[in-house]
This record gives C-alpha cells, sequence and structure tokens, in this order.
C-alpha cells in the first residue's frame, strides 16, 4: 500500500467515527471532554456552533453518531452521546454572550426562506451575521417547524425550542409568521437575491381503506393530529386508540395519545417487531407507558356501524424472505383479526408536496415530483432557489436538515459574492501534540470500564397525567461526568513519525486492542490479512507509513484502537504521539471565501 | 498521569485449542524503559506458550535479579512464579523441578546474572541436563546500573559513555554447547518471527535448552559504537535457518527447494523444520554447530537461529533415576512401602 496521506484532513476525520457519522458533523470528543470538565458553557458553543440546536438535539436527535462509536466495537454500548450533549445545554450558563450580536452591518443583499424548521433557521443563524437581511415565512404562529409540531412537549420542553429559536430569531430576522407562501412566483418577483426552501414534508400518508370515508372524524393523520395537539387545536382522544405504523412518528403518537386519555393504545405494525422503523429506545419508551406493539398485522377495513367508528380489522402475516433478501407479508389463513378503537391515528409515513411551486419557474422535478437539487451546493436548476431539510429528498431528520442549512447558506454566500458555489471552502483543521511529561497527557488518556449510565425518567405517574411533563429526567452533573470519560477520545490520533522508528515493536507488544503490526508490505487486501489480527472491518481504514529501515512498514488498524496512548508512551523515540486533531466544518463567511 | 492498560481487548481474538485467548497469558504492564527489547522477548514468550496451548498453572517461571529478571511479572501471570537470588536461579530451579518433574520450567536471566555473577551455576545446571528452558536477555551491559559494561559486551564495543570494552566477551551460545546443552539457539528481540519458533520448540524440548537472545538497552546501550544496538544488530545478523516448531507434523506440510531444508523430529512426534540458510552447518552436530558459530564471530557476524539440537536428550530425572512422579503425588504407601519391601531389598544385598 501506498503510505497514508495524514495530511488530508479527511484521513484523521474518519477516525473520529461519531463526528464522521454526523450528518453535522459536529466535533463529538472536544465536546464530551468539556463536560467532563463541567465547561458546559464552552461545551454548548462547540455544539451551537455546529448543529445549532443543542437542546432539542440532546433530546430528539437520531443520533447516527452512536452505532458509529468505536466504543460499541469493543463494549456492550456506545457512550450516550446524544444524552451528553444535553447535559451541556441543561447546564450551560450565559451562552448568549459568546453568539453574534445584532444589529449587524447590512450587505444589501435580501433572502427569503420558507418553512421556520431546522433547516431555514441553520440559513439564517448563518447568513444573518454576514450582513444579509433575512425573511423567514412559515404558516404557524411560531417558528421551530416540525420541531415544534411533531415533537411532543413531554420528549421536547417548548421551552428549550423556544430558547434556540429565539438565539436565532434574535439575530435580527424578519419574520412572517403565520403566513402560509401561496406562490413562489410571488416570492421570487420581491427581488429576493436567494431564495431558499425549507418547508419539510408535510404531507402525512393516507390509508384508502373500506370504512375511511365514513369513520373520518375519528380516522387522523398522525402528523397533522400531532401538529394540533401542539397548537393546542386538539385536547382529548378517545379511550380505545389504534395507531398504524411503526415509525418514531407511530411512536410519538401513541404516547401522546396516552397522555390525552387514552387507556387502551395498541400500535398495530404491518412487519415484524424487529424491523420496524422506529429507535429502538422510542420502542422501549412506548412498552414502559404500557402501550402493546402488535406486528405482523395488515390493516384490512375501518370498522363502522351507525356512523360510529368501532375498531379495525386486520390480516395476520409473516414475514418471508427471498434469496435476495427482500421481504414479502404472506397472509398466514385464518379469519381476519378485529381490534376495537375509538380514534385512530395513521402514522405510515409522510411526502414532500409543492403544490405552491409554480413550474414554470426553472425549477425541474423528477417523476416522483421532487425537485432535482444539486447535493453538493443544494441549488435547485433555478440558481436563486435553493432547498434543504426534509424539502430536498424526503422526512429525514433534524441534524440532516442542519447540515443541509450549513451547506446552503455557503452556497447562497458565494453566489450573492458572485463566486463559484462549487469551490468549497476547505473544512478548518488543527492537529497538535497532547504531551506533557513522562505518562502525563493533556487529555484524560486511560480507558475507564463503565457500562453505559441509564438516563433516569420522571416517574410515569405524573408523566403520563401531564403531557408537557417531560419524560426523561437528563443526567446530573456526576454521571454526566462518568458518561463522559466512557468516551475513547478518538480526536486525539496517533501520529507515526517513520523516520524515529527503531523497530523495537514496544507499540507493537503493549497495544491491548493489537491495532498495530509490522510487516512486509503489500496490497490493501493482502496486508489486512497479514495484519497481528487480521482487520476484517472493511469500512475502517489502514494506517500505513512509508518504508522503514528493515523495509517493513507500520500497518496500523484503526477499527478497535482504543487510543489510550500506551504506544506512545512505550515508544522510546516519540514516533508515536498523541495529537489533538480538530474538524469543524466551515460554515457560511469563515474558511476561504472569506478572505478574498 | 496515566499507566494503565485498558481491559479491552481486540473481540476478533483467536482463542487456541484451551480456550483462551492470548491475553490470558499476559503479565501486568511492564515498568522496564520504553523500547527495551525484554519487552519484546515477554511478548515473545506470551505468544509462545499460546500457541503452544499451555495450561498457565502447568508452568513456573524463574529468574535471578536486573532488568531481565523483573520480566516475569510482565508475563504469564497465571503461572507460578520464582524470583531468586541473583546468580542463583538455576538451583532454585532444579529444586523445584525435582521436586515436581511435570511442570514447564521456564527460566529468564540477564547477561549479568548468568555471565557474571551465576556464570557457575548456568554452567552446572547445563552440565546436569535440567529440563528447562532458559533464556538469557543479553543487553551486553548492566542496565539496571546505569550501564557499565556486563560479561558478555563484545570487545572493542563502546559504551554510552564513550568507554571502549577491552576484554573478551563470553560467547553464553558456545559455551552453552561446550558445557552439554541438548538445545541451543541465538535470536535477536526484534525477530518475533524467529524467536517465537525458537521459544516453542524449546519448551518442548525434554532437556535443557538455552536461547541467547540479543535484546538491546534503549537506554544504556543503543549508542553507535555498541555491538548490541539495534541498528549494528540488524547490520549483521546472520540466521542459520528459518525456523517453525510444529508440535504435530500431521498438521502442516511445507515444501522447500531441495537440499535446504532439514526436519528434526523429537521424540514426542514433534518436529522442526528449519529452512536452512547457512552451509556447511548440521545442527545435530556439536562440532558444526561450533564451527559456525565461530565462523560467524570471526565475520563479525551474530548467528541467530537454532545452533544445535539433540533430539535424544535425557534430562536430570533420567540420569538420576528419580520417580516418575512428583514428590507431591507420592502418597504413604509409595514413600514406606513397608517391612516386605524392605527385606526384599535387603535380600538383593545378600
Amino acid at each position: 500500500m501506498e503510505p497514508t496521506n495524514i495530511n488530508n484532513p479527511e484521513y484523521f476525520h474518519k477516525v473520529v467515527d461519531c463526528q464522521h457519522a454526523c450528518p453535522a458533523h459536529t466535533p463529538v470528543p472536544e465536546y464530551i471532554r468539556l463536560i467532563a470538565e463541567e465547561k458546559y458553557t464552552e461545551a454548548y458553543m462547540i455544539n451551537w456552533d455546529s448543529n445549532v440546536f443543542p437542546g432539542v438535539l440532546g433530546r430528539t436527535c437520531d443520533r447516527p453518531c452512536e452505532p458509529a462509536c468505536r466504543r460499541g466495537r469493543v463494549d456492550e454500548e456506545p457512550v450516550a452521546i446524544c444524552r451528553l450533549k444535553r447535559v451541556a445545554a441543561d447546564n450551560k450558563g450565559d451562552v448568549k454572550q459568546f453568539m453574534p450580536q445584532a444589529p449587524f452591518k447590512q450587505n444589501g443583499k435580501k433572502i427569503a426562506l420558507i418553512g421556520a424548521g431546522p433547516a431555514s433557521l441553520t440559513v439564517a443563524r448563518d447568513l444573518a451575521p454576514l450582513g444579509y437581511e433575512i425573511h423567514l415565512y412559515d404558516q404557524q404562529k411560531l417558528g421551530g417547524g416540525f420541531m415544534r409540531s411533531q415533537i411532543p412537549s413531554f420528549r421536547l420542553p417548548e421551552s428549550v425550542l423556544n430558547e434556540e429559536v429565539n438565539f436565532i430569531l434574535d439575530l435580527g430576522i424578519h419574520t412572517h409568521f403565520n403566513e402560509y407562501v401561496k406562490s413562489l412566483k410571488e416570492t421570487l418577483d420581491k427581488d429576493y437575491d436567494a431564495v431558499f426552501i425549507g418547508s419539510g414534508a408535510p404531507k402525512g400518508r393516507d390509508l384508502e381503506l373500506p370504512g375511511r370515508k365514513e369513520g373520518a372524524a375519528h380516522i387522523h393523520i398522525g402528523i397533522n393530529w400531532l401538529a394540533n395537539v401542539a397548537f393546542e387545536h386538539t385536547k382529548n382522544v378517545g379511550k380505545k386508540v389504534i395507531v398504524l405504523g411503526g415509525g418514531n412518528t407511530a411512536m410519538d403518537c401513541c404516547r401522546t395519545a396516552r397522555r390525552l386519555g387514552g387507556e387502551e393504545v395498541k400500535v398495530i405494525v404491518r412487519s415484524p417487531f424487529a424491523e420496524m422503523k422506529a429507535s429502538p429506545w422510542e420502542k422501549e419508551d412506548a412498552a414502559h407507558e404500557d402501550i402493546p406493539i402488535i406486528d405482523n398485522h395488515v390493516p384490512k377495513s375501518f370498522v363502522v356501524e351507525n356512523g360510529v367508528l368501532k375498531g379495525m380489522t386486520f390480516e395476520k402475516v409473516t414475514a418471508e424472505y427471498t434469496k435476495e433478501g427482500k421481504r414479502k407479508l404472506v397472509p398466514v389463513g385464518g379469519a381476519d383479526v378485529f381490534i376495537e378503537a375509538d380514534d385512530v391515528l395513521i402514522a405510515v409515513g409522510q411526502e414532500n408536496s409543492f403544490p405552491w411551486i409554480e413550474r414554470d419557474l426553472g425549477i425541474e422535478f423528477d417523476k416522483w415530483n421532487m425537485p432535482i437539487v444539486n447535493e453538493v451546493t443544494f441549488v435547485s436548476t433555478n440558481t436563486k432557489v435553493f432547498f434543504g431539510g426534509d424539502a430536498a429528498w424526503g422526512p429525514k431528520n433534524v441534524i440532516t436538515a442542519v447540515a443541509h442549512g450549513h451547506q446552503a447558506a455557503i452556497s447562497i454566500d458565494l453566489t450573492c459574492r458572485g463566486e463559484s458555489m462549487n469551490v468549497r471552502p476547505s473544512p478548518f483543521v488543527n492537529l497538535v501534540s497532547q504531551k506533557m511529561g513522562i505518562h502525563e497527557w493533556a487529555y484524560d488518556s486511560a480507558v475507564v470500564n463503565d457500562q453505559r449510565y441509564t438516563v433516569p425518567q420522571a416517574d410515569k405517574k405524573i408523566t403520563l397525567a401531564n403531557r408537557k411533563k417531560e419524560v426523561e429526567l437528563g443526567y446530573d452533573h456526576i454521571t454526566g461526568f462518568k458518561e463522559a470519560e466512557r468516551c475513547l477520545n478518538c480526536d486525539i490520533q496517533t501520529v507515526f513519525t517513520t523516520d524515529k522508528c527503531i523497530e523495537c515493536d514496544a507499540c507493537m507488544d503493549v497495544c491491548p486492542t493489537a491495532c498495530i503490526s509490522f510487516t512486509g508490505n503489500a496490497s490493501e487486501i493482502d496486508l489486512r490479512s497479514m495484519l497481528k489480527v487480521p482487520a476484517t472491518n472493511l469500512s475502517q481504514d489502514l494506517y500505513v507509513s512509508s518504508a522503514l529501515k528493515t523495509k517493513r512498514v507500520m500497518v496500523k488498524d484503526e477499527n478497535v484502537c482504543l487510543h489510550c496512548g500506551l504506544c506512545a508512551e512505550r515508544c522510546p523515540t516519540a514516533a508515536w504521539d498523541m495529537q489533538k486533531f480538530f474538524y469543524n466544518v466551515s460554515k457560511a463567511g469563515s474558511g476561504c471565501a472569506s478572505h478574498k | 498521569m496515566t499507566y494503565l492498560r485498558p481491559k479491552f481487548r481486540h473481540p476478533e481474538l483467536q482463542k487456541n485449542k484451551l480456550g483462551y485467548t492470548v491475553d490470558y497469558y499476559e503479565g501486568a504492564l511492564s515498568t522496564l524503559c520504553a523500547g527495551c527489547g525484554h519487552d519484546s522477548i515477554s511478548a515473545g514468550i506470551i505468544q509462545a506458550a499460546y500457541e503452544m496451548n499451555i495450561q498457565p498453572h502447568k508452568l513456573a517461571k524463574f529468574s535471578g535479579i536486573g532488568c531481565s529478571s523483573k520480566t516475569p511479572a510482565y508475563f504469564l501471570s497465571n503461572s507460578h512464579g520464582f524470583n531468586s537470588v541473583h546468580g542463583r536461579m538455576p538451583s532454585v530451579a532444579t529444586g523445584a523441578n525435582l521436586a515436581n518433574r511435570d511442570l514447564i520450567y521456564f527460566g529468564v536471566s540477564g547477561d549479568g546474572d548468568t555471565a557474571s555473577i551465576g556464570l557457575g551455576q548456568f554452567v552446572h545446571v547445563i552440565r546436569r541436563g535440567l529440563n528447562m528452558t532458559y533464556i538469557v536477555m543479553n543487553n551486553g551491559c548492566y542496565g539496571l546500573t546505569k550501564g557499565q559494561d556486563s560479561a558478555t559486551a563484545d570487545q572493542g564495543s563502546k559504551n554510552k559513555s564513550g568507554n571502549v570494552n577491552l576484554f573478551e566477551p563470553i560467547d553464553l551460545a558456545s559455551l552453552a554447547i561446550e558445557t552439554g546443552a541438548t538445545f541451543v539457539a541465538q535470536s535477536f528481540s526484534g525477530d518475533k518471527a524467529q524467536l517465537v519458533p525458537l521459544i516453542k520448540a524449546a519448551m518442548n524440548h525434554p532437556g535443557f535448552a538455552f536461547i541467547n537472545v540479543i535484546s538491546p538497552c534503549v537506554t544504556f546501550n543503543n549508542n553507535m559504537g555498541s555491538t548490541k544496538s539495534y541498528d549494528y544488530v540488524r547490520e549483521h545478523i546472520e540466521a542459520t535457518a528459518t525456523v517453525d516448531f510444529v508440535p504435530d507434523m500431521k498438521e502442516i506440510s511445507v515444501e522447500y527447494g531441495k537440499g535446504t531444508h532439514k526436519n528434526v523430529t523429537m521424540h514426542d512426534g514433534s518436529v522442526i523444520q528449519l529452512h536452512k540458510l547457512a552451509e556447511e552447518w548440521d545442527p545435530l552436530n556439536r562440532q558444526s554447530a561450533m564451527n559456525a558459530v565461530l565462523n560467524a564471530k570471526s565475520k563479525n557476524e551474530i548467528l541467530t537461529g537454532l545452533l544445535y539440537v539433540n533430539p535424544d536428550a535425557r534430562d536430570l530425572h533420567h540420569m538420576i533415576q528419580t520417580t516418575d512422579k512428583p514428590l507431591n503425588s507420592l502418597t504413604k504407601s509409595d514413600l514406606c512401602p513397608g517391612s516386605e519391601m524392605l527385606n526384599a531389598i535387603n535380600a538383593d544385598l545378600r
């Protein structure tokens, strides 16, 4: 193999699995260390810069970082990254002093943002301090988009959401709330320099089954129903409730129903339990609130008698798989199952909908009626119109919307300056030795053995009685510290200097997880099998040195490196060093573009 | 400050026949200098014990005094150990071996412990053919007392403070062959591919097995002009053969080029496979082995690999015809066979 080019920041970035997996590439280990040091404000600001909604995400993020966490490959469970973020948000001091302070010197450019969800708010935050005049449109009376309308208050208290939305609105954003944009053409005619569409995927899928029309009064589309609850148009529900669907919206629906008077709430899904789309922890929370999840039941009809909804019938199925692994739901035979219900909530997916975008504006749509959007710049085929969040490619999650917002903001900034939006700013990168002395590092290199700490929850009696009472209590300071200490500090990189190495094998011998080998060079596929323990995880890179004196090379399998620093401690010549790698995605106005 | 080894290990470590992963054979984290050759040898011992499927409780480690003699703390924590007096490890090992012949005896010593204060004990334990593996971690200096020349330092070798050694070195491998060791090898701490099979073959050898391992002292004897530095050894190393040790011949068959390979079959059916590199050398012939060592020395080469092996070796128990059971398993009737037996013996002597 060719020697690894560690001057390419993407190499070490990939070693920080959590950060790499995060759509916004939040510097996770950096803020976790700050939490361990009780520097909650600083930890919050690292998050705020990167993901804009630390308090919201610390409660509701889909956490792509956690399955990626290296600790999950050596220990039973990954670090509770998401809930640590909440520790920073809960305990932060005055963060506002560290944020850009409005008013800003205006640059004369006007930008319209349609939809006040996380994508648009991110664009607003990134562009307002640069002097752009931001106009934010939303049909609701408050900002936040689906973070407000879909995520129930018992998971995300309104006060947390309001605070973080207001941090942005306070940057001098011109809000146009309670204003539904009926026509993009009209908006474009208002002479904006760019328009960003972050209108989400607002249309809940319906189920056209027999009885749907007759029972309509008690059959609700999940996301609409959740919005009605959030804005207090809906205040109660029947005693017996069926929730259809197996995603996180279904989990939110069933748990909300329990709080609005539902006593027998059942979730009914077509697929097997294990294949449900909902996050495992959300399924657990539903189970904890006495909500059975009945799997392998395909809805057949709504049963309505004398104009009153009585329940639903289902066909029992079993999942069979073709050789290619494709799933087929096959009826098991027997009579259909009848389940009683006073209300049915349909949470079987949501879609984009752009009835308000005229098709003659130069914005091309594909055969699924989705706009064609550039995956790097987020520009549509009309160079003034940008898409991001769920509006771009369908429903994802908050953190993805934020990541889109940052990139769209960069594009808008570049195009408004008359620069090419295809030349993206480089990330901000830093790499600094952590050596303080013999056996002394500037980070806690010892690897603790603690198991993941569970987040305490409020008493069910209290939370079920009040839909606004937050269920999760969050870690306290001490548990937060202990959980933070579980982090392996994967951003403290093992940096190898070939010409210092005397090939004493000390690093190879001491490495607890057998990551380091000295061997003859070969192609990657051969090299992987020649190591002390074969490197079978192909998603993890090999760090290969140039040829040593004996013509061998040092090969480090990054897979299960604990970043404990023992290789560097046992190295007599400091050929190994532990260096902190900081990688921050450039935002609009930072990075190279602003220096031109 | 942290100097702790994490408990996590690679999740894909293979288990040996006993169901142990290699970490079961580890010891405490080393407190020797970073980069010490001794740590590499410890790692080689761990690897060899793991590959040999050794029950840790069936092995006893012995050592004397010195940096080398600290290492039994750093491997095979689950085995028996005895850290004895300076240079007196062979006596303690002899006592233990005579008391319980069922254990594997594994001695670790250094050049001071063996070639200076312990030289007398060393040659006598060889003469007696005690069934043990004896490894010398040879760095040519007294590392524990800041690097004075030891008895194995080569004439003309320069130490860290610039002093040139005036005296003839003691060549431990020649001495071992000379005094009757039945397995003699030489190796380098920086060459585990060679060292590990040698340790395995030595542990399996039914007599006295000696391995002299050049192990650079990274702190006091890794300077220019030293003949025991990493660089010098790498430049002057010559191997007799590549070695592989096969506990059971059925497991493996390797084709070597004609005339260059030699298999030495031991009494228990195990095989040392040698892919010969040195010419005019016969590992079964003491004379030839001596010549090979002397020839290499005259060319300023360090000859490594297996030097000499006698597959028909007999150990001390065989020579003095001791009981074939460990003493702790002898019962009262074994030890006091009664008056009938006494009468029979007396009758024999009439």
